[in-house]
């Protein structure tokens, strides 16, 4: 009995997901401004960054200020697969998340056992140290510059990434993918030893959970799903820039948490959408983006006091899927 | 059931725990009682091993556990509650429930399938009725009284289906007639559920009323231990403790 009901989510999620493809895969006919294209190629790239980092601030209550080092590790690991190594798509990708993996494990040990500030300074830190590592290796790196000259051999299983329109098909279903494992993770009873953390860790602890290895699991899980969003967009600058991996980064996935909502689960993908729109709205309208950004965020911190969709998911009686209160 | 051998704690220069030397018997249910600092807690933080005691050794049901991490100890069938109630408050006493039966049966690294697993559901409210809180089954457990609160954190000890539940104060902060309340609870869960239960309590009532044995502690060491009427009748505990005897008293 309960267990149909979970099936029933699952393939009602699964079912929303393949609609939302087909949908995205129809509308550049009717549309067919290039911009739009590009737009949701970002869009799914920063959502499953922002998803992935919700995974560790909303769900477990582990606020991480440094996760943009595994989206910029990412673009980095897999650019430089694709253009030093002869490996196929695919293979770069696997061996990027392999990657990503092991360094996640290696700055989780290190972190994990550091509470809130500590834990958030840390991870800032690390990426901090991530970022002056790519600055200073050039020749491995391109320093300043990035990493040029393209990614080649951009196929999969026949299919031509180098061509804008199946990019973005290919993003919208990495996209969807990554939310649907996302979404079974917060859904398994190892999503539930997320929240019990969250609450309440010393609880968690006297019912058994080995809490560290709770926290080093989501951590590394997180990491993956962050690099995942940087390979999506490494494929669309066709390369990988420092920024990539700078700091900054961190922040548009904490900002498009805060917006979005992080109590829902599709909270940080909406906000991630708003971030986008406003980035590309505001710096068309003024220079002073920064300010503009800022001024929004206190308009949400302070006047709906909680993202879009967990506003959205109160008024019509619910409570947010994350459950904070 | 329960052997502890000059168990000892110290938090700088204070001794929480100064060579404690103790016995639970198996199927007991024993209160400790003792002022306020007296160390009653610390004493469950040993047991169960939220902090590790300085020297001496605690032996559950044969086995060497000092030392042993929480986890570890709840496994070999050790729960608790706590002075305040410790719980989960952004989920339903429900969730709360099977969030600690998934734990209890291994299942909280669990990947792969959807929460709640199979018999889950049932179990959790098989516990909510033991203590009376299945009607509030979908309450948020925040928004519950502070007496329900204090149940539910028993309950999650007692969803591990433990041989052995520590309670720290579960009457505190409750009025006399809610205190019977629960004490009737803890009294009924022992004898149904074949517990060794030990509860620490301040109201003297309750304690001689209940308790099958007593322990008292003081500034960190055992000023006593036997049954009601020992207890009672020990001149160290009257002076200590108890104040005066009443010598009417047949509770
Ligand atoms: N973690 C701790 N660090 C320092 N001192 C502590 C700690 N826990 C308890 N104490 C001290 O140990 C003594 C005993 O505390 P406790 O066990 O809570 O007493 P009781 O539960 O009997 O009232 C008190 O003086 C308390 O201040
Ligand atoms: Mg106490």
């Amino acid at each position: 009995m309960a267990s149909g009901m979970v099936r029933t989510r699952i393939w009602r999620d699964i079912l929303a997901g393949c609609l939302l493809v087909a949908v995205l895969a129809i509308v550049p006919a009717l549309i067919p401004a290039r911009a739009f294209q590009d737009f949701v190629i970002r869009c799914s790239s920063m959502a499953l960054f922002a998803t992935s980092l919700n995974l560790l601030v909303g769900y477990t209550g582990l606020s991480s200020f440094g996760h943009g080092m595994f989206f910029g590790l990412g673009t980095y690991s897999f650019a430089l697969l694709m253009q030093r190594t002869g490996v196929a798509l695919p293979v770069a990708f696997l061996l990027t998340l392999l990657i990503t993996a092991v360094t996640a494990v290696a700055v989780g040990a290190i972190c994990i056992r550091l509470r809130l500030i500590y834990f958030a300074f840390v991870t800032l830190a690390m990426q901090m140290l991530l970022h002056s590592v790519v600055i200073s290796w050039v020749g491995l790196t391109g320093g300043d510059q990035g990493l040029m000259g393209g990614i080649p051999r951009r196929s999969v299983l026949g299919v031509d990434l180098g061509l804008q329109y199946n990019l973005y098909v290919f993003s919208a279903v990495v996209l969807v993918a990554g939310l649907l494992l996302m979404r079974h993770i917060v859904n398994t009873a190892f999503g539930t030893s997320l929240r019990m953390i969250r609450d309440n860790e010393v609880r968690a602890a006297f019912l058994g959970i080995v809490v560290w290895r709770v926290k080093l699991t989501v951590f590394v899980l997180s990491a993956v799903f962050a690099s995942v969003g940087g390979m999506v967009m490494s494929l669309f600058v066709s390369g990988a820039y420092p920024e990539l991996i700078n700091w900054p980064i961190s922040g548009d996935a904490i900002f498009a948490i805060v917006m979005g909502g992080i109590g829902s689960f599709l909270g940080p993908a909406v906000g991630t959408m708003i971030l986008l729109l406003l980035n590309d709205v505001v710096t068309r309208q003024t220079e002073y983006y920064g300010l503009a950004l800022g001024l929004i965020i206190l308009a949400f911190a302070l006047g709906l006091r909680r993202g879009v969709l967990d506003f959205i998911t109160e008024r019509l009686g619910g409570r947010p899927a994350g459950g904070i209160s | 059931m329960l052997r502890i051998a000059g168990l000892t704690k110290r938090f700088g220069g204070l001794t929480a725990i100064g060579d404690v030397t103790l016995d639970f018997a198996a199927g007991t249910l024993t209160a400790i009682i003792g002022p306020n600092g007296a160390g009653k807690s610390t004493f469950f933080n040993l047991i169960s091993g939220a902090i590790v005691p300085d020297s001496g050794q605690i032996v559950f049901q044969g086995e060497d556990i000092t030392g042993l991490s929480r986890a570890a100890i709840v496994r070999r069938g050790i729960g608790r509650a706590f002075q305040v109630a410790s719980f989960f408050p952004s989920m339903t006493v429900a969730e709360n429930l099977q969030a600690a039966v998934a734990a209890h049966r291994g299942q909280w690294a669990d990947l792969g399938r959807g929460f709640p697993r199979q018999g889950v559901r049932e179990r959790a409210l098989e516990v909510a009725e033991m203590l009376g809180l299945h009607d509030s089954a979908h309450v948020l457990s925040a928004n519950l009284s502070h007496g329900d609160q204090k149940l539910l954190d028993i309950a999650l000890g007692l969803a591990l289906e433990p041989s052995m539940l520590l309670l720290d104060e579960p009457t505190a902060g409750m009025g006399p007639e809610e205190r019977w309340n629960m004490i009737e609870k803890v009294q009924r869960l022992w004898r149904l559920q074949n517990l060794t239960l030990v509860f620490i309590e301040h109201d003297m009532d309750i304690v001689f009323g209940i308790a099958s044995s007593i322990r008292v502690l003081c500034y960190g060491r055992v000023l006593a231990e036997g049954t009601p009427d020992e207890i009672r009748a020990n001149p160290a505990v009257i002076e200590a403790y108890l104040g005066t005897p009443d010598p009417e008293d047949d509770a």
